[in-house]
Parts: C-alpha cells; structure tokens; sequence
C-alpha cells in the first residue's frame, strides 16, 4: 500500500556515516552498484557506459563539499548520500500505484518494479534526490538497503550487511537499528551527535550523519610553519653544510 | 524541474477542457445559454477532446503507461491518485448533463439540474486534484504553496471563458456578459501572475546547502566535487536551469499572451460589429493560447529543487 504503515515500525534499519572518517574513495558507490546490478533492483542500467555522454543508475553516490570558514579556515568533507528510508517518506505517500512502500517490519522503503508505472512523482517528492529513474526499464530504482543481502542466510553473518556498508575501507559507514536506542549504532549516534539531513523538509530521515571532529589547529591554535634547515640547535653536518653555502 | 511536452499540454488542455464544461453546464442550469442545439454539441465536444487528449498525453510520459489503470489505488494518500479518479468521475455526471443537454432536455429538469452541479463541483475537483499534485511536494518551493492551486483554477476558468467566446462567435452570437466576465478572469489572472513572480523572486526555500548537508556549524558550504563527471537523472530532472534573460523575455510573452492581449482584444470585440467581433475572439483564444502554455512551461523550468543544493545551488 501507498500509505505509511498504520503501526510505525519499531525496527528502523539504516545507516549511520561519519563524515570524520570517510575519505571519499567511492568504493561504497562501486560495491552498491557491484551488488545491485544483482540484486533485488536489478539491473542498475546504464546507457552508453562507452559512449561520450555515459549515465546510469546509482544508488548510493559521493558529494565532496568545501565548507568555508574565516576563522578555522576551509574544509573538504566528503558526503556519501543514499536512501535515508524516512519514517514520513514523501516518495512513498505520492506513489498514485502503491508501487513505492515502507516495510513495517524494518522500516525499509522499496519499490515494486512490477507496479510501478514510471511516472517519477516520487523522485520529484524525495527532497534528497534518492530516487534514479531507469529509463531502460521504464521504473524507479532506489537503494533497499541491500535487503537480499542483510537477511540473506547463505552468507556468513558478519556479511550480512549492506555493500556500501562491507566495502567501506575506513569503516566510515555503520549499519543497524536505529530504532532501537540500545543498538551499537544509536549509541553511536548518541555519542557524536549524530544528525538529520533538511529536518526542516519533515521526512525525519533514519539515517543519520555524524559531524566532523573539530579540526586541530597547531598546538597553540597556529599551523606549525616551515623551519630553517639550520639553526643554532641544529646538528654538526647541517650547521657545516650551512656555512659552507653561505660562504 | 524539466518541463515535459507531454504533461505541460495535458495540464493546460484538460484545464481549459474543464473551465468549458463547466461554464456549458453552468451556463445551462442558470438559463443563459442560446438554445442553440449545434453551439452546445460542439461546446461538449471539444471540452472532452481537450478533457481526454490531455489525459491521453499525460501518459505518455510514463515509463509503462499500460499500468496506468494501478494509477486509480492509492487515492487515500496520493493527489495524483485523486486526479485519476476524480477525472473518471466527472465523466459520468457531466456526461448525463450534456446528454440531457442536447438530447433530453425536457426529461427530469430538477434531477438533471442536481446532476450537473455534481458534474461542476467534480470538474472543479478535478483541476484541484491536478494542482495539488505539485502544491503538495515540499521540496519544491514555486509549488508548494497556495498560489499554485488558485492558478490552476484560475487559468481552467479563464481558458473555458475564452473558448465560449470562440464558440458562441462561430455560431453567430456574443454575449455582452460573457464578455465582460471574460475581462474579469483575465485582470484578475494577471493580477495572480504577477503576485506569484513577486512571491517567487523574493523568497527560496527553507532549506540550503548547510541544512542539506549538516555542516553549517562549520561555516559555509559549497559544493566542491560532484559525485560524477557526467549528468546524471536528477540534475537533468530537478536541475533544469533557464537562463534569467530568457526566463525575463518568457514571462513578458506570458503576460501579453495569456492576459494583455486577449483583454484588449475582448475589449475591441464589445466595439466591433459581429465578424470583427468574431475575428478579435478568436484572436484572443489563439493569444491566450500562446501565452498559456508559456506560463506553463516557466512553472516547471523556474521552480527549483532542493535536490540541487547537492550538486552546486546555492538555493532552491
């Protein structure tokens, strides 16, 4: 059905990502489209991958941003962003097929490929753009938070977790129930003051982003700067070689 | 946001399509319209082609528009939905109106009578439901909020009013009141535009780049490096820019086209004798005509995305 779940789910699953660590190497995106292209929302097409203008399906893609600041001075940080399965999903409500759902089970929001009629309401009310419409396949496609692969019992438990999530180099990306403020994940979220992508657009996201640390400036609050080679504390060969070029 | 062919003209022709209707069925119950059999068929007639060549368009621009029917479900949440059913309604009330218009029109006048307000009330619903489809979509500020319905209702009415001119001219008539109704809708529709353009240059949405990415408290936040080198669906969709000379330059056409002209226009038609009169309506309606699917067209390329703060706007 198109309408939230009448029970709002207990269990939210989601992820949690931590833009202190995360040093914007794609491999989360690669690894979702690795899997995907497999998987329940599959295939993530792409139209002329060789050609000189290729597109394509991602679930999951990588901002960098340049934060700006006089005073600490300017920051890359780099900002995976995929699906945040909102608890008032817009794309879900807007869907005139009831194509686009959340699972009251888990929380997660998925897309029936068999319903959908492609008429991309549900990306125009995603205020995240996490929706990609498959021109190919005439649907929507979004990321499921690997739901064929989180509850899949013929994989290793310790696999059972999204492709973004397992591939993350720097583990950067936490996976868990954030519904559940005992879970390692919500601690996390807790504990570095995890927040809301747009709170003010209402769709209380489940995934959360976790700040950067404040950036360290020195020991005194100065850069530490560029030395001489050669001072009065320098060593024997350096303080020879310093007048022997001075001279 | 990309302004599709497809849904630009099925939103002005099922608008305008319902403004007739309405104004035919109206027009009929209140005993002002010529008993003229021909007038009215015609006026039937090309209300439901505009009504359903528009729907028909309107699924040409889904990806599986053989699914369309799964369109009707999910009416409890989705204006889209609504729109659907609610189109499909209207058709059997003001379907029995016009037969009974044409055909029957001695046969349970006051059953009849009540059948066709129902008829009016379901096509006004209609436009409604059409206007919230996008009134209702958070992120995109030029919509959502109460200017967007009021236009649709407006310009729905407006574009009926002047296909009645057209028609009651073709077949030798005008009406003086008409007229003049006519130039009402159209100062107050260009009063409405030019209030909508005021609100839309002097505000932007709520959200912004530190919101959508939560690093506000670290200062200002542009963006650095998109995800990838090559466009992808969401800008090409939600990040369809228009130049601002252009968008000067469309609006101006809006203005002359859809409301400036056809008001001078019907104000010469009440001067002139009934083949001037008929030449400067149909004017008017082919003007209006222009102008309207302009506004169209600029109500999708102006209204911004907050899905572009994430790939270098500096608002939505």
């Amino acid at each position: 059905m198109t309408s939230l779940p009448k029970n709002p789910p207990k269990k939210k699953l989601g992820l949690v990502i931590d833009l202190d660590i995360c040093v914007g190497c794609h491999a989360c995106a690669v690894n979702c489209k690795e899997w995907n292209s497999g998987g329940h929302s599959a295939p993530m097409t792409d139209t002329e991958p060789y050609g000189a203008d290729p597109t394509g399906v991602w679930f999951n893609r990588i901002h960098s941003f340049e934060v700006e600041n006089e005073e600490t001075g300017g920051r890359t940080v780099h900002f995976p962003k995929s699906c945040l399965h909102c608890d008032d999903a817009p794309c879900v409500t807007v869907c005139p097929t009831g194509a686009s759902y959340k699972r009251e089970e888990d929380g997660i929001v998925l897309v029936n490929a068999d319903h959908c009629i492609g008429c991309k309401l549900c990306s125009w009310a995603c205020p995240y753009g996490a929706r990609e419409y498959d021109e190919d396949a005439g649907v929507m496609k979004k990321c499921t938070l690997c739901v064929d692969k989180i509850y899949n019992p013929n994989l290793p438990e310790e696999s059972r977790v999204p492709a973004c999530v397992s591939t993350c180099p720097v583990g950067a990306r936490s996976f868990g129930d954030l519904g559940d403020p005992e879970s390692d994940v919500s601690k996390l979220v807790a504990k570095r003051g995890g927040y809301d992508l747009m709170p003010e657009q209402e769709c209380k996201p489940t995934n959360k982003y976790l700040p950067p640390r404040p950036k360290k400036i020195g020991r005194e609050g100065q850069a530490p700067e560029l030395v001489p080679v050669a001072d009065s504390s320098a060593g024997v060969i350096a303080r020879w070689v310093d007048k022997f070029l001075s001279a | 946001m990309h302004p599709a062919k497809s849904v630009i003209f099925f939103t002005t022709a099922s608008g305008a399509g319902y403004g007739l209707l309405c104004l035919l069925i109206a027009g009929n119950i209140l005993g002002m319209m010529p008993g003229n059999f021909w007038l009215a068929f015609t006026g039937y007639a090309v209300s439901y082609v505009l009504i359903a060549g528009g729907l028909l368009s309107s699924t040409f621009h889904l990806g599986h528009p053989e699914r369309a029917w799964r369109a009707l479900t999910q009416w409890r949440s989705s204006w889209l939905s609504r729109e659907g059913v609610m189109a499909l309604l209207t058709f059997l009330p003001t379907g029995l109106y016009a037969l009974h218009h044409l055909f029957f029109a001695d046969m349970m006048q006051g059953l009849m009578g009540l059948v066709g307000i129902i008829g009016v009330i379901c096509a006004i619903v209609t436009v409604y439901c059409t206007a919230m489809i996008y009134a209702s979509l958070k992120p995109i500020h030029a919509w959502s909020n109460g200017y967007v319905p009021a236009g649709y209702l407006l310009l729905a009415l407006m574009s009926g009013l002047l296909l009645l001119n057209v028609l009651l001219a073709l077949w030798g008539t005008t009406e003086t009141s008409l007229q003049l109704a006519t130039l009402l809708i159209l100062g107050i529709g260009l009063v409405w535009k030019i209030i909508y353009w005021r609100f839309l240059d002097g505000s932007k949405s709520i959200s912004t780049p530190e919101s959508a990415t939560g690093l506000g408290e670290f200062g200002t936040v542009q963006l650095f490096e998109g995800p990838h080198t090559e466009a992808n669906y969401l800008m090409k969709e939600m990040g369809f820019k228009i130049a601002r000379k252009h968008s000067a330059k469309l609006r101006l056409i809006t203005l002359m086209g859809a409301f400036v002209v056809p008001f001078v226009l019907i104000l010469l038609s009440l001067l002139f004798g009934s083949v001037g009169a008929g030449i400067s309506l149909v004017l008017a309606l082919l003007a209006a005509a222009v102008g309207l699917v302009t506004e169209r067209w600029l109500f999708f390329a102006e209204a911004r995305h907050t899905v572009g703060l994430y790939y270098g706007a500096s608002h939505a």
